[in-house]
């Protein structure tokens, strides 16, 4: 059945139509003479119609189409980390070495090294009862990440022998009573959401390290948020800020019909970053999706379910994993162009009528859940969504706002003006906090969720007033609300930008984040009672002291210094009260 | 292989011909029309079945009737390669324009292009000087770089493009580039200046021009810049050349494409621009950079005119959306007479960070530049709070401001058609000059160190006058 032989009817770019087979859906099928790898996408009477992941010019009609039973499907097991894979799992240095430096097509290559060795240590001994998801051994697969072996879907029962020792992830480690061999690789096919128990609420913060990120508007461990935003407003950035700094255990980066650089930047860079978690090189836990925009549309649909699936397969250890999507809008287009190869009957803007309902499937496969296992684990989602002409008014934009809980708007205006990251204060929001500020008092601070509601105050309050500023200058304003005005400054200039790409400021934790946004509250209250003192504005917003605090962040060892530079700015603004 | 002659055309649309055919035709495969008067026209197979074959006319359909000849190629469109393309002007199609001999091939080159294994790509990182502030200064250009100029009509975006190409190098490197240019429906009047100026600076023998102008057939342009690209791949990486594309006019490419898209009755996307366009774009763009083990390198120029100077019109957009940062030209800087009239607010490069600084450019680029954009950002803002409060509501810091971003255009922007400057003494420097206009306090952008060393009134030991 499976090995049954059609030919090609018609070619139409990505998308083929063969007669003569009747496959199931998403079957993969070999298409043509060079046997190019495509699945399939639609029956329709006796045609069934491809969507072919390599270049499809050279083909013609008449040319075989042979199935192969399977679905399209990754492998997992250890090798997954450090690798850096195109949308349907080729490993693209394995294509370097087989093509060179172009993309050429007809090679297959498998996810995993099938010949490497790898040291397993049991876990479970003879006579112990297992199923599904349990782990029966571990692998250390990089320096920081012990990769932990589970028992593949649908298989179960009493551990007839298991050994520990140096084996490739083909040959068999445990044999269970009734004969089920169990190796450490196994397949999922990428579009089934792999199984868990249960999901529960997100009550932890993924930590970011941007500021106004997990202060403002946090995301949760298991969350899910989008980041639309014009053409160098800082998408990539932002995401590439948390594939380096998030305290996920796991990161799975996708470049999804994106620019080459960027990814050629990841590889380049990781290596030589240490993860202040770990302290070891960030590559450690990383695994890298990339479909340029040039590569096959076909494969870019392919390559989130790719890094989904490899995402959960982590979750599935009892890992806290976070997957970042660079950019969902070119998935969705990808989409678009099968669809209306398709003749589809195209929705809102030619894309397909299920645009939503593939955007909600895919965010779906977030959350924090209890694995078969029993642990804990989690899969965070980060989107970034590019709208054209970035209005958000947009299908994509607007199905992911439906569906994520944070929104993390870029905005141009001040992408304009270099204020990085250019997130939106007013406009942006996390749908978290309330879930969260527990863990912020129990592990930061007690009044931590009040000093950022008196913080994103003042922001409001400063948009308010900037709107009368604009009519008759800031000089005309009470000596009270200019002050106001150059608290909400300093927020914005000491806080809320963040320099990405300088050594120190690129990453805060929290506490930093606490006592910076306490040093600005208490800048505001001495400020207040210098000049009810008598002080003047212009004085009291100099100080020195005030300059140090600011500028100190650029340099090391600033969280050891915040607070003797917050004393003597208080000192400092009090003896100018004095000298007047 | 050419194959048979068909004469089974049942539609003409636009620039497509539809025929019934009775062997299979591969998909992307070249095609000739041969017409009752003797003429020959070009095409490609666009889709491909059992009972019907598509093919996109390159000269356009007149005169195409059902008595039409095709005839199927057998191959996909290839260029013939060499080093004599060096020297040379061809057609929008590939033939000699210059009534030279043709191409002796080492090489037939597919032309729509491979894409670049991401994994082996190298990070572009070699500044290149332009010899304009700027760019150089505030969009600095590094080698292997994607950076389109966004313009509009009646802009002075050719004599940037031809600066660019006369002053480019790598500051301390003798390696000089080769230019490859790429018309795509421009005006006769055009395509001359650029010839002229690049017989005149002698550029021309070091360049392959490929040439399709606005009376030549439209659909031709969708394959003109991807022989240009092919081209370039083959110097720079067969030959080791480092290779400046400047292709103009890329809103006439859209156009073409969205012809394509029309005729074949397709959903359109945004304005009626078909929805891969994103797509067919980054095919072009994306063969821009630097790749392991070879020598050479791309770095793409490519000129678009946005249709009524809208930035988010699809074509700027979704080139912005690919390209790493674009040159903005501004109608309101060369109404006031600055050339050349870059709008630094709006421009970007993605890829300065890897190219400046220490050892590449100097220690306080990075400063100078974010401190530059900072004060012109806000000087310029001022000025629509001016025009309705008046200056007598400003304060000092923002009185000095609004200054700057007068002198910022008028002694920084503004430079001669021929003017080199290079990014230490000629950029840095003035830019520190004009910066010492606003008082030091104010200048939060700048390193105090870098204050201390290169600031005309604090430069430790003033060794002026
Ligand atoms: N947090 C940041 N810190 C410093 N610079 C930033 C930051 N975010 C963005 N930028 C600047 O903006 C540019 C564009 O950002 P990018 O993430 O590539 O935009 P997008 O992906 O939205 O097109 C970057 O090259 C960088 O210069
Ligand atoms: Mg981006």
């Amino acid at each position: 059945m499976s090995n049954e032989n059609g030919l090609i009817y018609r070619i139409s770019g990505p998308v083929v139509t063969a007669v003569g087979i009747s496959p199931r859906m998403y079957e993969v099928v070999r298409v043509g003479d060079e046997g190019l790898m495509g699945e399939v996408i639609e029956l329709h009477g006796d045609q069934s119609v491809i969507q072919v992941y390599e270049e499809t010019s050279g083909i013609s009609p008449g040319e075989p189409v042979i199935r192969t039973g399977q679905t399209l499907s990754v492998q997992l097991g250890p090798g997954l980390l450090t690798q850096i894979y195109d949308g349907i799992q080729r490993p693209l240095p394995k294509l370097e070495e087989t093509m060179g430096v172009f993309i050429t097509r007809g090679v297959d290559a498998d996810g995993l090294d099938l010949e490497r060795e790898w040291e397993f240590n049991a876990t479970v001994k003879k006579g112990d009862e297992v199923s599904s998801g349990h782990v029966i051994g571990t692998v250390q697969e990089t320096e920081t990440i012990e990769h932990r072996v589970m028992v593949p879907p649908n298989v179960s029962g009493k551990v007839k022998s298991i050994k520990s020792g140096t084996f490739n992830i083909k040959e068999t480690v445990c044999v269970l009573e009734d004969g089920s061999e169990i190796a450490m690789m196994q397949e999922w096919p990428v579009r089934h959401p792999r199984p868990f128990v249960q999901k529960y609420a997100p009550d932890v913060p993924l930590i970011t390290g941007q500021r106004i990120l997990d202060f403002l508007f946090p995301l949760a461990k298991g969350g899910t948020a989008g980041i639309p935003g014009p053409f160098g407003s800082g998408k990539t950035v932002t995401q590439q800020q948390l594939a380096k700094w998030s305290d996920a255990q796991i990161v799975v980066y996708i470049g999804c019909g994106e620019r080459g650089n960027e990814m050629t930047e990841v590889l380049d860079e990781f290596p030589h970053l240490i993860d202040p978690n770990t302290n070891k090189p960030l590559m450690n836990r990383t695994v890298m999706i990339a479909n340029t925009s040039n590569m096959p549309v076909a494969a870019r649909e392919a390559s989130v379910y790719t890094g989904i699936t490899i995402a959960e397969y982590f979750r599935d250890m009892g890992y806290n994993v976070a997957l970042m999507a660079d950019s969902t809008s070119r998935w969705a287009e990808a989409m678009r162009e099968i669809s209306s190869r398709l003749e589809e009957m195209p929705g809102e803007e030619g894309y397909p009528a299920y645009l939503s309902s593939r955007l909600a499937e895919f965010y779906e496969r977030a959350g924090r859940v209890q694995t078969l296992a029993g642990s804990d684990g989690s899969v965070s989602v980060i989107g970034a969504v590019s709208p054209p002409g970035g209005d958000i008014s947009e299908p994509v934009s607007q199905g992911t706002l439906r569906i994520v809980k944070v929104f993390w708007g870029l905005d141009a205006g001040l992408a304009r003006q270099r204020h990085f990251p250019a997130i939106n204060w007013l406009n942006s929001y996390s749908l978290y906090p309330q879930a969260l500020d527990q863990w912020y008092r129990d592990n930061i601070a007690p009044d931590f969720p009040e000093v950022r509601t008196e913080i994103s105050t003042l922001l409001q309050i400063e948009s308010e007033l900037q709107e009368i500023v604009q009519l008759v200058g800031s000089d005309a304003l009470p000596i009270d609300q200019q002050l106001t005005l150059e608290v909400a400054r300093m927020i914005r200039e000491f806080f809320l930008q963040q320099n990405a790409f300088h050594d120190v400021d690129t990453f805060s934790d929290l506490d930093l984040q606490y006592h910076m946004a306490k040093a600005i509250l208490t800048f505001q209250e001495e400020a207040k009672k210098a000049i009810a003192g008598g002080g003047q504005l212009e004085d009291v917003v100099n100080v020195p002291a005030r300059t140090d605090l600011m500028r100190g962040r650029f340099e090391k060892g600033y969280a050891e210094r915040i607070s003797d530079l917050v004393s003597e700015m208080s000192k400092q603004i009090d003896a100018s009260m004095e000298a007047n | 292989m050419s194959g048979k002659e068909y004469r089974t055309i049942t539609d003409v649309k636009g620039p497509l011909v539809f025929l019934n055919k009775t062997e299979p035709v591969s998909y992307g495969e070249i095609v000739q029309l041969m017409l009752s008067d003797g003429s020959i026209k070009n095409g490609q197979v666009l889709d491909t079945s059992d009972d019907q074959v598509i093919v996109q006319v390159f000269e356009g359909t007149a005169s195409v009737d059902r008595q039409t000849g095709v005839k199927f190629l057998g191959d996909v469109f290839k260029l013939p390669v060499s080093k004599g393309l060096i020297g040379r002007i061809l057609d929008g199609a590939g033939r000699p324009r210059d009534g030279g001999p043709d191409i002796v091939a080492d090489d037939m080159a597919d032309i729509i292009g491979a894409a670049i294994n991401p994994y082996s790509r190298q990070s572009p990182e070699s500044f290149i000087q332009t010899g304009i502030s700027a760019i150089d200064a505030c969009t600095s250009l590094v080698r292997g770089q994607k950076l389109p100029i966004f313009s509009a009509s009646g802009l002075p975006h050719n004599d940037i493009a031809l600066q660019i190409a006369r002053q480019a190098k790598l500051v301390g490197s003798d390696d000089d580039f080769v230019v490859v240019f790429c018309a795509m429906g421009i005006t006769a009047e055009e395509y001359n200046f650029f010839v002229h100026d690049l017989e005149r600076t002698g550029a021309l023998e070091n360049s392959a021009l490929f040439v399709n102008l606005a009376d030549d057939p439209a659909v031709e342009r969708l394959i003109t810049p991807r022989l240009a690209l092919t081209a370039a791949e083959y110097l720079a990486f067969e030959h080791d050349y480092h290779v400046l594309v400047i292709y103009t006019d890329m809103t006439n490419y859209c156009e073409s494409l969205r012809q394509i898209g029309a005729a074949r009755e397709e959903v359109p996307g945004r304005r009626g621009y078909p929805g891969y366009m994103y797509t067919d774009l980054a095919m072009l763009y994306e063969r821009a950079g630097l790749v392991k083990g070879k020598k050479g390198s791309i770095t793409q120029f490519p000129i678009l005119t946005m249709p009524g100077d809208d930035i988010t019109h699809p074509i700027p957009d979704l080139s912005g959306y690919i390209t790493e940062g674009q040159i903005v030209i501004s109608r309101e800087l060369h109404q006031k007479g600055i050339y050349p009239p870059i709008n630094v607010l709006p421009s970007l490069s993605r890829l300065m960070n890897a190219g400046i600084g220490d050892g590449k450019t100097r220690e306080d680029h990075k400063s100078v530049s974010d401190q530059l954009y900072a004060a012109y950002a806000q000087g310029k803002e001022l000025r629509g709070l001016v025009a309705i409060v008046g200056e007598d509501a400003l304060n000092e810091r923002d009185l000095q401001l609004l200054k700057f971003a007068d002198i910022f255009e008028h002694q920084f922007l503004r430079q001669s058609r021929d003017e080199d400057r290079s990014i230490s003494e000629g950029t840095l420097d003035l830019a520190w000059d004009l910066l010492s206009n606003i008082d030091t306090k104010y200048l939060v952008r700048l390193d105090q160190k870098w204050i201390d060393k290169y600031h005309p009134n604090e430069k430790s030991g003033k060794e002026e006058e």
